[in-house]
């Protein structure tokens, strides 16, 4: 017994002087790196940590956090109702918007795949923009404004279907619509750029091979060869837009106001808005980032899941 | 190199054109109609919010406000862009600094950026370490949310160091967007390893090859990089963490003008066109690089 255990030490403690060693011939790498990982660790992973341990106590900045234990979630969830209007106009939006926009992306990156060179190249810009226009989304306030000057109203009562205004963006009704119609115009972004790159990169003697072996569409084309070449990309767009679709707060804050009326859209975004910086109330606030922060990582982990299989 | 390239293309060309020929039957040609109708009317309900904003910021006031309304000006005037340079040369603080202030951010951010970044992906992408795949995992985790998770303790740190209300606040983060690292990375791992052996050989040492071979070669991910960090940073409204006036934003000071009612729609809509022509410019410019990038972008298990 002894002597497996000397053994089992020596092994060890090799391992440890051969990792030791390579770190040692590598310090070179570690010193390329430092700068990149140190500022990382301040602004991504220490914020998310400390979010965490937030959560769980009172902390309104000026004094020192009060341990609480799981009350703050339990008051989120239980006696919080705005919290959860916000949860449901918050998946209500990521439901519809995320996976819309992702299939959208892909589309029109496919579709314009097969346009001569310089037509893909205006196409590309003409689909793109909308998502780096700044907050030109603002615009839409003046399609949909409350009055008879807004384009909406104006066009609906020319053409006689109403006889009134209709107050598009401070009734209830109509506002989650609108904010989704907008998001989607926006959502053609980083993932449809690395979409639109990933098809060019095909290597076309494949569709060839698929001819041979009897593709006759081009859904099947598409399916067959496409998709599962696509792959790296597709779950590049995913993770772009399941970060977008969750982290909706500035089209809703600009069109719907903040607060919005009856919080009718409200996001948790604009939530965690609300309590960190207007009641300052962190610990509550770092509640609701940890809540958004699992959902985006568990709804990210499960499509990559379905993600892998495509084509198969 | 450029010889080689255009050697091949014209190989290419002679050797992909009956390729296309022979894709055809593949293709219906009322399906191809179809689609190509069905792309026009998309693009044309993309472009118009923004052909919209700009035809606004053209328009004069009386224009503006009429019953019912027109989309493109009918006496497209620059009256807006004038008054919104008269409105801005009258606030105590000038519009010069502003601007300054805006490009000393995007400037700084995003140089610090690329080049901090650049120096990580290297070494993630041509070295084996302890750590390495570890690192690289962890970042692609932080892509997955959003920063608005992280801002209160972002804040708070920020505020132990003492940076809060000045520019720092906004450069220093910006240099660890993972979105920079990752895409450095994945493009950096196309390189040939042979080139860095090459000049080992040489006797160049790690900090030489990074500067001397490696950066060269990645040029079109320096595009995208610079890309996304000026749009990040060129939008960055920065409300939270910079307070005094003499610092703040261009973005930040525009929407204020913007929010001045409805005497300053005219004016509302030139702050729109400003804000939104800079990063769809150097979009337009850089495209060709971006999509050689984004190539590479693809999310391995």
């Amino acid at each position: 017994m002894r002597e497996f255990f000397q053994k089992y030490f020596k092994m060890r403690a090799h391992d440890a002087k051969v990792a030791v060693k390579k770190m040692k011939r590598s310090k070179m790498c570690y010193l390329f790196l430092a700068p990149y990982a140190i500022l990382f660790c301040m602004f991504f992973v220490y914020p998310v940590v400390a979010s965490i341990w937030y959560s769980f106590t009172y902390y309104n900045i000026l004094e020192a956090p009060r341990f609480l234990g799981l009350q703050n979630y339990i008051s989120l969830i239980l006696e919080d109702e705005i919290f959860l209007t916000s949860i449901k106009n918050t998946l209500m939006i990521a439901l519809f918007t995320g996976p819309l926009g992702y299939i959208m992306s892909f589309l029109f990156a496919w579709l314009i795949n097969e346009l001569p060179r310089w037509i893909r190249s205006v196409a590309v810009v003409v689909f793109y923009a909308p998502s780096i226009a700044g907050n030109c989304y603002v615009i839409f306030s003046v399609f949909f404004r409350g009055d008879a000057y807004g384009y909406a109203n104006a066009f609906l009562m020319s053409t006689g279907l109403i006889d009134k205004p209709i107050l598009w963006l401070v009734n209830p009704q109509y506002m989650l619509p609108i904010c989704m119609a907008v998001i989607l115009w926006m959502s053609l972004g980083t993932g449809f750029l690395s979409f639109v790159a990933g098809l060019q990169g095909i290597d076309g003697s494949q569709y060839e091979a698929g001819y041979m072996d009897g593709v006759k569409n081009r859904w099947q084309e598409l399916w067959y060869i496409t998709l599962p070449n696509m792959k790296p990309m597709l779950m590049f767009g995913a993770v772009m837009s399941i970060t977008q679709a969750f982290s909706v707060c500035d089209v809703t804050m600009a069109l719907c106001g903040y607060p919005s009326t009856d919080y009718a859209a409200r996001t948790i975004v604009t939530h965690l808005f609300d309590y960190g910086f207007s009641r300052f109330e962190m610990g509550y606030a770092c509640a609701i980032a940890t809540i958004l922060f699992l959902m985006m990582i568990l709804c990210n982990k499960a499509i990559q899941s379905l993600l892998r299989r495509v084509g198969t | 190199m450029s010889k080689k390239k255009k050697k091949a293309t014209v190989e290419e060309a002679v050797y992909t054109k009956p390729l296309i020929k022979r894709r055809k039957p593949n293709r219906s040609i009322a399906g191809d109609i179809a689609l190509y109708i069905f792309l026009i009317i998309v693009a044309c309900i993309m472009a118009f919010p923004i052909v919209y904003a700009v035809s606004a910021a053209l328009k004069p006031l009386d224009e503006l406000f009429k019953f019912p309304p027109r989309v493109f000006a009918q006496h497209p005037t620059l009256d807006n862009f004038s008054d919104l340079f008269v409105t801005m040369g009258k606030s105590w603080v000038t519009f010069s600094r502003y601007l300054f202030n805006t490009a000393f951010i995007t400037f700084a951010g995003t140089a610090g950026h690329l080049i901090i970044a650049s120096m990580a992906a290297f070494v993630l992408a041509k070295y084996q370490f302890p750590g390495n795949q570890g690192f690289f995992k962890l970042v692609t985790v932080a892509m997955m949310f959003t920063g608005y998770v992280t801002q209160i303790p972002n804040y708070m740190l920020l505020n132990k160091l003492g940076w809060i209300d000045t520019y720092w606040a906004i450069i220093i983060p910006a240099f660890a967007s993972p979105m920079g690292l990752f895409l450095m990375k994945q493009f950096m791992e196309g390189l040939p390893t042979a080139l860095i052996e090459a000049a080992k050989i040489d006797g160049a040492n790690e900090w030489k090859v990074f500067s001397g071979i490696v950066m060269p070669n990645v040029k079109p991910a320096w595009m995208t990089l610079i890309i996304f960090s000026v749009q990040g940073l060129w939008n960055n409204r920065a409300s939270t963490f910079i307070y005094s006036e003499e610092k703040k934003t261009l973005v930040f000071a525009l929407q204020q003008i913007q929010a001045g009612g409805i005497a300053r729609t005219g004016q509302g809509a030139a702050v729109l066109v400003v804000v939104m022509i800079v990063p769809i410019a150097i979009f337009i410019f850089s495209e060709s690089q971006i999509l050689e990038t984004m190539a590479s972008s693809g999310l391995k298990d």
